[in-house]
């Protein structure tokens, strides 16, 4: 039982932290006002990227450094749209998550002789070492150095957030962009900032993936991941913690997932797979509308009009 | 006239255009240091773009600004703070969610190193302001819960926080009671007593009257002049404004009611948020009345509108037209029980943009045998029904039955609505803000279709922010604040100062 207990731990945290990542990327744009539906992409190519960087060089840090780059160029794609030329802001992220696994399998094909995944690639230390609480009940708690990453940037954003200028200018521009403007606050300089750093927050998620939990790209190493973070961000309204309490709980979830399917349990293990996007659903369903988005979430600002 | 140091301001030549349109065809503007400067206009005149030149919000084509008999220019907010000028626009650039004096921070923030603000300093000069111009302001109270006049003062106190010399105030009167109008310019004399100058951007010439030195008046982007306000009238200003003799009053004989047409009881009505916003409201509006609801934005009269002409759910309570029930059922059974609607915001609810005028005029009876048989619509009948309003409402350009309604100035697009909602000839009209946005040609207009449409035995019920109106056109004053009907007056028999204090929750003395 005490060994389940801390198995169940383990892997929620283990599960939870590439959703959290996605989740900070998506609390930072949109509290800037840029809604950011392609997360899932920009983890797809924070994937693809970690994976290969960490294979070709050795070093699974420089993987991770190119996951948060890869994932900042994309959504500078999606800042071009949605500031610059005040694009709808949900088809472009919706065109990034169409781009992105297209251009992944891309990159992995080119870069492996044709293969539809990567080889094993280094992987990132855990924190303890490899060998840190083997042997004791424990040993399911020396958990990613992602996870603790994950946490820390939560820390980080918080901060930032609530007690800097820069948060207040962030939020500020979130809720009344016109305010702010004729503040003298640059706009369109602080979504883009928001916009790249919510993609490299994305694209370190992938990499979480593919260099943490598993070791290599697979098609389906990112399936709906960024998807489950931007339920978190609504679930958690929009701040760091929330949004990092949400994820614990879809991590909960996805473990609870494997600790069942595992056992002589009643359930087929195709319908307990589910269990992570069906309270994604029910999350969604009781919780958009109720809590309040930043006001200006969502909507293009165009200097002179209000 | 030349630039000198007795001028805190002074803008001249300035041009600026807006693809063929003239904003702005040269115009002057010289406000002496020290003194409150009302720039008069109508809606469209070109006053708010000439302050946003000023402010740096837009460029001038040609011109210059001279501060101080010093030339300066002015490319962005961010410079023209640097200059000392401050502006208040009409909608608050206000963070709802943040404190007061996080909103006065913002953009100038008080920090510590490697900017984490430093909250209880900031406070600390916050509290100093407030306290040096005796504002009644608490400085941790979120923007949300603060009332509209307390919400303008921060407004006020952003700018003399950034060193403002120069205060721009554009439609500042717009959305204050009657009292807190009074506060406004008693703290605008008092900053002039402090060295400050004010430029107040407005279209009501009683408040020019009250507050002002100098008034400049702009009329479609033309420069007409500047007078002493000493030595002026609101009637010489209005026909300055306009360009010809206006009547500024409203003319009718007296009401005679019939049998109550409107009868609401007990109505609760919440908004999305599931807040009550109109709370066990009662209500009658008798055949050839007109009862005025006053009140400040915001205390039910959207709901109100909403539940009589069922765009939302009532909670409680009922809404009875001519003795028969009508809560909770579709807009469309109110249409069909002869109820008329001149909506809040036209854009929004009157009229779809894109659609030509003669679409427009038939958007609620498209479907009648008279603009039709089966599944088509008769053009020619639709446009020679809508030629027919266009010449009996004077709705210009004439001729204009296939130019979008997106076309057409607010004044005609509002001709339009009321012309659309009068020739149905209804048993009750509900005219919402039925001014909002027109000059005073066109408000003298709607003033007069409005007391025409009593005087046929319509129940009119009219809804509106502007004090005055509702004073001038009503038989029958109701107050509304928080959801309620706070008080009931003949016309006449109650004045300005008692209706403000209860449209701001006070008791009536």
């Amino acid at each position: 039982m005490f060994d389940n207990l801390i198995l169940l731990i383990g892997i929620t945290l283990m599960y939870s932290t590439p959703l959290v990542f996605g989740a900070l990327g998506g609390v930072i744009s949109e509290r800037s006002g840029v809604t950011n539906i392609g997360i899932e992409g920009m983890m797809v190519i924070g994937a693809i990227s970690a994976a290969s960087a960490s294979y070709f060089t050795g070093n699974p840090w420089i993987g991770f450094l190119a996951a948060g780059i890869c994932g900042a160029l994309v959504a500078l794609l999606h800042a071009v749209a949605s500031v610059t030329f005040a694009a709808d802001q949900t088809v472009s992220g919706v065109a990034i998550n169409m781009l992105a696994p297209g251009l992944a399998l891309f990159a992995c094909r080119l870069f492996f002789d044709g293969a539809a995944m990567s080889p094993i690639a280094t992987k990132l230390p855990k924190i303890l070492g490899e060998t840190g609480l083997a042997g004791t009940p424990f040993a399911n708690l020396n958990v990613n150095v992602t996870t603790v990453l994950a946490l820390l940037f939560t820390v980080i954003m918080w901060f930032v957030l609530y007690k800097t200028k820069w948060g207040l200018r962030i939020r500020a521009v979130g809720e009344h962009p016109a305010a702010a403007d004729t503040l003298g606050i640059d706009v369109y300089r602080v979504r883009y900032a928001c916009v790249l750093l919510s993609g490299m927050l994305a694209g370190f998620g992938g990499a979480a993936m593919t260099i943490a939990i598993i070791s290599q790209f697979t098609q389906t190493a990112i399936s709906g991941h960024g998807f489950i973070a931007m339920a978190a961000v609504i679930f958690g309204k929009w701040t760091p913690f929330g949004a990092y309490g949400a994820c614990l709980l879809f991590g909960f979830t996805q473990a609870l997932v494997i600790m069942l399917g595992g056992g002589n349990f009643v359930v087929p293990s195709q319908i307990l797979s589910m269990l992570p996007y069906a309270m994604t659903i029910v999350v969604l369903i009781l919780f958009v509308g109720r809590s309040v988005a930043p006001k200006a979430d969502g909507v293009p600002y165009i200097k002179g009009s209000r | 006239m030349e630039a000198s140091p007795d001028y805190a301001v002074q803008m001249h030549g300035i041009l600026k255009t807006f693809g063929s349109f003239t904003a702005l065809d040269r115009v002057d503007l010289d406000v002496r240091k020290q003194t409150v400067h009302a720039i008069l206009g109508e809606n469209g005149a070109g006053k708010t773009t000439l302050m946003n030149i000023l402010y740096g919000l837009y460029q001038a084509d040609e011109g210059e600004i001279f501060m101080s008999g010093n030339k300066v220019s002015i490319t962005s907010p961010t410079e023209a703070i640097k200059h000392g000028i401050g502006m208040v626009h009409q909608h608050f650039m206000l963070v709802e969610n943040f404190t007061v004096t996080e909103n006065i921070i913002l953009g100038d923030e008080v920090c510590g190193a490697a900017g984490v603000l430093d909250m209880a300093k900031a406070r600390k000069e916050v509290m100093a302001l407030v306290n040096e111009y005796g504002f009644d302001v608490d400085p941790d109270a979120k923007i949300e819960d603060i009332t509209v006049g307390m919400q303008q003062r921060v407004e006020i106190l952003k700018a003399l926080y950034r060193g403002a010399e120069v205060l721009i105030l554009d439609e500042p009167t717009a959305v204050l009671t009657p009292q807190e109008i009074e506060k406004l310019i008693e703290i605008m004399h008092d900053l002039i007593a402090k060295g400050k100058t004010i430029i107040i951007i407005t279209h009501k010439l009683k408040e020019i009257m009250q507050s002002a030195d100098e008034c400049s008046i702009i009329r479609r982007g033309v420069y007409m002049g500047t007078v002493d306000v000493k030595n002026t009238s609101e009637t010489e200003l209005a026909s300055k404004m306009v360009g010809r003799n206006v009547n500024l009053t409203v003319e009718k004989t007296p009401a005679t009611p019939g049998d109550v047409v409107l009868s609401v009881r007990g109505l609760t009505v919440k908004d999305e948020r599931g807040i009550e916003q109109v709370r066990n409201l009662s209500l009658d509006v008798h055949a050839g009345e007109i009862v005025g609801i006053a009140g400040i934005d915001g205390n039910g009269q959207q709901e109100l509108v909403d539940a009589i002409t069922n765009l939302v759910k009532a909670e409680s309570g009922t809404i009875t037209i001519n003795g028969e029930q009508i809560q909770n059922t579709t807009p469309r059974n109110t249409f069909l029980h002869s109820i008329a609607t001149i909506p809040s915001d036209r854009h929004r609810w009157g009229l779809v943009l894109p659609f030509a005028v003669s679409e427009n005029t038939v958007l609620e009876r498209h479907a009648d045998e008279e603009f039709g048989a089966g599944l088509t619509l008769d053009y020619d009948k639709l446009r020679a029904y809508t030629t027919k309003l266009i010449e009996q409402f004077d709705i210009r350009p004439s001729g204009c039955e296939d130019e979008r309604m997106s076309g057409l100035s607010g004044g005609n697009q509002q001709k339009a609505i009321i012309a659309r909602m009068v020739s149905a000839a209804p048993n009750m009209l509900i005219a919402f803000q039925p001014t909002r946005g027109l000059d005073v040609g066109a408000i003298e207009f709607v003033h007069k279709t409005l007391i025409a449409e009593r005087d046929r035995g319509a129940a009119i019920l009219l809804i509106s922010f502007e004090l005055d109106e509702v004073m001038d056109v009503s038989d029958t004053i109701a107050v509304i604040y928080h959801g309620q009907i706070t008080g009931t007056f003949a016309q006449g028999t109650v004045d300005e100062n008692q209706l403000g204090l209860l449209m701001a929750g006070g008791e009536a003395k």
